[in-house]
C-alpha cells in the first residue's frame, strides 16, 4: 500500500472549525471549534482537556470520521481525512464513551462481528481474539454476555475491540468516566503498555489528573485551545505555588493583601483569595502574621492543570456552565 | 464488504433469538388481530361478489393481509434497533470502521428482512386453519412474495428509521404512515367496495400489489407478474432511498 511516509505526525489539524446548526434561527451560532490547529507526534499518548462543552466531543467525532469540520484540514499519519476516511479508518481503533458493545451477545461475538467489520477472520482473526482476551484478563469472560459485565470490564472489551486491527492511533473519548478507581488504573497500565508498543494514543477528558498523565495536552475552551505544551512546561507558566487563603470576608482580604504586597495580584474565586508565588510557604507564614485572626486556613500547593485553566480563561475546569455541545 | 454485511446480517438474527419478548410481540400481536378482527367481522362482512355463504369467510380473507401484518410488524421493531444503535451503541462502531455504507445498509435491512420473513413464513403454515388449501407450489410461491415484501417493507422502515432519530418519532411514522399504508393494502377490506377516493389512494399504494399478489398466490392462482414487479420495485427505491439517507454526516 502506498501509504504516506511512516514519519508524518499521527494527527496534524490545521484550522478545523465546527458549527453545529442553530436550534432556533434567532439564536446565534456559536462555534463549537473555532478553528483549531495541534499537531500529535507518533507514540505519544496526547490529551484533549477541557470543559464539558469546550469542544473535545466534536473535536473527536470529527476525528473518528463520524464528522465533517466545515473548514480545515486534518491528516491522520499523513493520509487526509476528507479524501481518504477510508484509509484513516484502517488506522483507527476509536474507543466510545458510550459503549459500542452489543449488550445482547458475548464478549467473544462482540469480537468476531469487530474483526469481519475490519476485514479479518478466520484463524488469523481467532488468534488475535484470542490474544485480545487474555491480554485484557477477559478469557474466562469470552462466553458471557457483555450485559453481565462491570462498567470496568465492559470497557476493557471495549479497547480489546478497538485494539483488534493493530490500529497504530487509539481515540478514546472520556475513557475513564464511569469507572471507579481500580479500572481507572488498569486503564492507564493499558495506555501506558500501548504507548510502550508504539500506540499513538489520544484521548478526550476533563479530569485534570488524566491531562497529568499525558505525555502532553491541550486545553480547550469554547472551541479554542487555551493552551499547549506537556503538564510540566503548562504548570511551569504558574510561576511558583499556588497559595489559596480563606476568612470571613474574602474580598476584604484580597485588598489588604494587595495593600500589604503590591507586587501580589490576589483573585478571588469561589469565596476563597487565590495567589501564585514562588516559594509560596514563605510568603503564607509572613501574611498569617501580618493578618492575624483574619485568615481561616491557608493551603500551598503545587500548581495544577486546574490552575493553568483557570489563568488562561478565567473560569474553573470543573464548573464551567456553558450548554453541552456534543 | 461482504464479510461486513454477512457479520451484520448474522447479528441481527443472534439478537432476535437471544429475545424471546421480541419473538412473542411480532407474532402474537398479528395473532390476535387476525383473531379477533377477524371473528369479529366474519358474521356481518360479505365480499363483493362473493357467491353467497359459500365464499370465503373473513378470516380467510383476512389471512394475507395479517401475514402483511407480521411482515410489517418484524421490519418496524427490527428498524426501532436502528435508531437505538445509532448514537450509543453497535453502530457508531460500524460507522467508523472501514465499511462502505452500502454494506451496513445491506447487513442491516437483509437482517431485519430475514427475521420478517421467517415470521411470515411461520404464520403461512397457519393456512390450512382458515380452510386455504396450500399446493406444495403455492406454498412456495407464497413464500417467494413474503420474501420480496419483507425485504420492501424493512428497506422502507429503515430509511425512516435512519433520518427520524428517535424513538417517538419512529412511532409517528409508524402511526402516519406505515399503518396507513397497511390498512389501505387491501388487507383489510377490498379494494372493490371502497368509495372512490379511497380506493384510487389504495390504487397508488404499492403495498396494494404485494398483498394482492400473495392473495392471489394463496388463492392457487399464478404469481401475478405485475403486482410482484410493483412490489419489488418498491424494496429496490426503498434501498436506494435507505442509502442516500444513511448519507452526510459521516465522511465519505
Amino acid at each position: 500500500m502506498s501509504s504516506p511516509s511512516g514519519t508524518a505526525p499521527a494527527v496534524e489539524a490545521r484550522g478545523v472549525r465546527f458549527s453545529y446548526p442553530a436550534r432556533r434561527r434567532s439564536a446565534p451560532v456559536r462555534p463549537a471549534l473555532a478553528g483549531v490547529d495541534f499537531q500529535v507526534e507518533p507514540g505519544e499518548v496526547f490529551g484533549f482537556l477541557g470543559p464539558n462543552g469546550g469542544g473535545k466531543s466534536t473535536l473527536f467525532r470529527i476525528l473518528a470520521t463520524l464528522a465533517r469540520p466545515e473548514s480545515g484540514s486534518l491528516r491522520v499519519f499523513g493520509a487526509d481525512l476528507a479524501t481518504q476516511a477510508r484509509e484513516v479508518r484502517r488506522r483507527l481503533g476509536v474507543v466510545f464513551q458510550n459503549p459500542s458493545l452489543d449488550l445482547q451477545l458475548t464478549v467473544r461475538e462482540n469480537l468476531v462481528h469487530q474483526g469481519h467489520l475490519y476485514g479479518l477472520g478466520g484463524r488469523d482473526l481467532a488468534g488475535r481474539i484470542a490474544a485480545g482476551l487474555e491480554r485484557f484478563g477477559l478469557s474466562d469472560r469470552a462466553d458471557q454476555r457483555a450485559k453481565e459485565l462491570s462498567g470496568g470490564l465492559r470497557r476493557r472489551v471495549e479497547i480489546a475491540k478497538a485494539l483488534l486491527h493493530e490500529p497504530r492511533l487509539l481515540l478514546l473519548d472520556e475513557p475513564s468516566t464511569g469507572l471507579d478507581p481500580g479500572a481507572r488504573r488498569d486503564l492507564w497500565e493499558t495506555l501506558d503498555s500501548l504507548r510502550s508498543g508504539g500506540v499513538t494514543v489520544l484521548l478526550t477528558t476533563h479530569f485534570m489528573e488524566e491531562g497529568d498523565r499525558c505525555d502532553r495536552l491541550v486545553l480547550l475552551s469554547r472551541g479554542t485551545i487555551v493552551a499547549e505544551g506537556t503538564p510540566t512546561e503548562l504548570k511551569r507558566e504558574i510561576g511558583g505555588d499556588v497559595i489559596t487563603l480563606t476568612g470571613v470576608d474574602p474580598e476584604a482580604l484580597a485588598r489588604e493583601i494587595a495593600a500589604l504586597h503590591p507586587g501580589l495580584d490576589p483573585q478571588v474565586r469561589d469565596g476563597a483569595v487565590r495567589l501564585e508565588r514562588e516559594r509560596g510557604h514563605e510568603l503564607a507564614a509572613r501574611l498569617a502574621e501580618a493578618l492575624p485572626g483574619r485568615i481561616e486556613s491557608v493551603t500551598v500547593a503545587r500548581p495544577s492543570l486546574e490552575d493553568v485553566f483557570l489563568r488562561r480563561t478565567g473560569h474553573r475546569l470543573y464548573d464551567d456552565q456553558e450548554e453541552s455541545a456534543a | 464488504m461482504t464479510r461486513a454485511a454477512f457479520t451484520l446480517w448474522r447479528r441481527e438474527l443472534t439478537r432476535f433469538f437471544r429475545q424471546p419478548s421480541r419473538i412473542a410481540g411480532a407474532v402474537g400481536t398479528p395473532l390476535l388481530v387476525w383473531v379477533l378482527l377477524g371473528s369479529g367481522f366474519a358474521g356481518s362482512f360479505r365480499l363483493p361478489g362473493a357467491p353467497g355463504m359459500a365464499g370465503p369467510g373473513y378470516l380467510q380473507y383476512f389471512f394475507p393481509g395479517t401475514i402483511v401484518l407480521v411482515l410489517l410488524f418484524a421490519a418496524i421493531f427490527s428498524n426501532i434497533s436502528v435508531i437505538e444503535d445509532r448514537h450509543e451503541g453497535f453502530l457508531q462502531g460500524v460507522l467508523v470502521a472501514p465499511v462502505p455504507r452500502s454494506a451496513v445498509v445491506a447487513g442491516k435491512v437483509l437482517g431485519g428482512a430475514t427475521l420478517a420473513w421467517l415470521q411470515g413464513v411461520v404464520f403461512l403454515a397457519l393456512a390450512p386453519a382458515t380452510g386455504l388449501r396450500l399446493s406444495v407450489l403455492s406454498a412456495l410461491e407464497a413464500a417467494g412474495i413474503l420474501a420480496v415484501l419483507a425485504f420492501s417493507l424493512t428497506a422502507l422502515g429503515f430509511a425512516f428509521a435512519w433520518k427520524v432519530d428517535s424513538t417517538q418519532g419512529f412511532h409517528a411514522v409508524m402511526n402516519v404512515v406505515l399503518m396507513p399504508m397497511w390498512l389501505l393494502s387491501g388487507s383489510f377490506f377490498p379494494l372493490d367496495g371502497a368509495p372512490l377516493w379511497l380506493a384510487e389512494l389504495m390504487r397508488i399504494n404499492p403495498l396494494t400489489y404485494g398483498v394482492a399478489a400473495l392473495r392471489q398466490t394463496l388463492a392457487g392462482g399464478r404469481v401475478p407478474a405485475l403486482s410482484l414487479a410493483v412490489s419489488l420495485l418498491l424494496g429496490l427505491a426503498a434501498f436506494a432511498a435507505g442509502l442516500l439517507a444513511t448519507r452526510g454526516g459521516r465522511v465519505d
